[in-house]
């Protein structure tokens, strides 16, 4: 490992359902660092259940500039919301955030509707990546108050065929999204994943059987899974080191700074 | 399985416990269970010195479990048990086949999972294993997947010194390992891979992850699957 790794899947604050060894920013760095990582881009979970985005988005920015570059901030938008279009503009312009992160499920609405595609559209002609985040934890072991069904991506192709400069990440896809579905959004429209969720024997190899070497990004999904399981996930592949510099490190990179 | 061994060798596993045949069944018949037997122990017969074998019983087949349990444990080279979900654990039908096993010094992993999505018909709860456990303080059990739902089947097993927990099984979540040790005792607690479904990568995380002591992660690591071994290892002059 060369230990440089940009890990594309964290979150900060607190997850609504149990305290987390680092759900605490400086807590959260120091364990990323110890495994080699060098930058982590953030999410909050506040923006699950917060209706203030703007509060949240506002806290996370201010929490990743204080991380010496660490930290990425991809502030919430919510399209149910009254004028979510300011929280975009303001992720844009004010926070001069890289990207946004969606939750369609906890916030509550499918991918085929139309307000999807418009959130996409003003995102691409901003320039704002778009994560999009498939599932958080195991449906089968939700609160009984809070059981969120991952997000169905079957509409997505549909809605990116429209909009086909889209930069879309999906977060926690792998063993949700059906294969073929995965395949198919990944070769056909361009769309990113990450390891966060991959599992069985050499799994990140397996993925990369079915999405592009190049859109395939390393995301741990901390803290709400220990780090270590996606560094490890790595060394269970064996994988070439051309192949473990564009997941670790390269693919995020181009990401970033297209040419 | 030479697949397997290479993976472990690559995670740096050095021995592993393995269970039920090529072609998983939730309720066997007695001829699918002693095939599916009959494949570990193919598979064993090449690699004893990398993994050990437990014999997969369906206790809707009593007697015919109870045959496969001589069989495979007391004139085989298995050396546990494991039930699966063919029949919720607490029916009396288990009451043989867990004092048979107490017998032979073997130890009953059975898998438990609490499902707010709903369990499989014969699928148990960890509060099920409780109730089986509270009937036979004289056998060693292994609770699989601390029950899916980590946060209840901690608390469900707790009061039981005869069962230990096995962490494999679901995704990595922060707070498992480190809640498990806090109710049970590191001495209680079992690394598991639960391959083929999931990855050595994302269950070792559980353990080496953990915010617990580096003696606590050996102990969950070998030193406890060790001392659950030991006394069937000792019967049949193996040395762990």
């Amino acid at each position: 490992m060369s230990g440089q790794i940009i890990d594309v899947n964290a979150s900060l604050s607190r997850w609504p359902l149990r305290r987390l060894a680092w759900d605490e920013p400086a807590a959260l760095v120091a364990e990323l660092r110890g495994l080699g990582i060098t930058q982590a881009w953030c999410g909050s979970f506040d923006a699950l259940l917060h209706k203030d985005i703007e509060g949240v988005n506002a806290r996370l920015a201010e929490a990743c500039a204080a991380s010496d570059g660490f930290l990425l901030p991809f502030g919430a938008v919510n399209p149910m919301l009254p004028d979510w279009e300011e929280d975009l503009r303001r992720c844009a312009e004010l926070y001069q955030m890289p990207g946004i992160r969606l939750h369609p499920n906890y916030h509550g609405y499918t991918l085929e509707q139309p307000v999807l595609a418009e959130v996409l559209r003003q995102a691409t002609a901003r320039k704002l990546l778009v994560q999009l985040t498939v599932t958080l934890e195991d449906e089968r072991m939700m609160h009984p108050l809070l059981r969120v069904p991952p997000v169905d991506c079957a509409p997505l192709p549909g809605v990116l065929t429209s909009i086909p400069d889209a930069q879309v990440l999906l977060l926690n896809a792998v063993r949700t999204v059906p294969r073929d579905l995965l395949r198919r959004l990944a070769v056909e429209h361009g769309v990113y994943c990450e390891i966060a969720t991959v599992e069985g024997l050499g799994g990140v190899a397996n993925l990369l059987e079915d999405v592009p070497l190049e859109q395939v990004l390393f995301g741990s999904h901390a803290p709400l899974f220990y780090p270590v399981a996606a560094v490890l996930k790595l060394k269970e592949s064996a994988l070439a080191e051309a192949q473990l510099a564009a997941v670790t490190m390269d693919n995020a990179r181009r990401l970033l700074n297209p040419q | 399985m030479a697949r397997l061994v290479e993976y472990a060798d690559r995670m740096g596993v050095a021995r592993f416990c393995v269970f039920m045949g090529m072609d998983w069944n939730y309720e066997p018949t007695p001829e699918k269970f002693r095939q599916e037997n009959d494949e570990v122990m193919q598979a064993l017969s090449h690699w004893h010195h990398r993994a050990f074998g437990f014999v997969y019983l369906n206790p809707q087949y009593v007697k015919e479990s109870l045959q496969e349990l001589d069989r495979c444990v007391s004139d085989g080279p298995l050396v546990g048990v494991k039930l699966w979900v063919a029949k919720h654990c607490n029916a009396p039908e288990l009451d043989a086949i867990v004092a048979r096993a107490a017998e032979l010094r073997a130890p009953i992993l059975q898998h438990t999972w609490l499902k707010i999505t709903g369990n499989l018909p014969g699928e148990s709860t960890p509060m099920e294993l409780a109730a089986l456990v509270e009937r036979h303080p004289e056998a060693t059990f292994i609770c699989g997947h601390t029950g899916g739902d980590w946060e209840q089947g901690i608390r469900a097993i707790r009061p039981y010194r005869n069962i230990y927990t096995d962490l494999g099984g679901g995704d990595p979540t922060a707070g498992l390992t480190e809640m498990a040790v806090r109710e049970l005792g590191a001495e209680r607690v079992l690394y598991g891979s639960d391959i083929g479904g999931r990855s050595f990568a994302s269950q070792l995380a559980k353990v080496l992850g953990a915010r617990i002591s580096d003696e606590d992660k050996q102990r969950i690591l070998a030193d406890n699957f060790k001392r659950v071994l030991a006394p069937i290892l000792g019967a049949k002059g193996i040395t762990p």
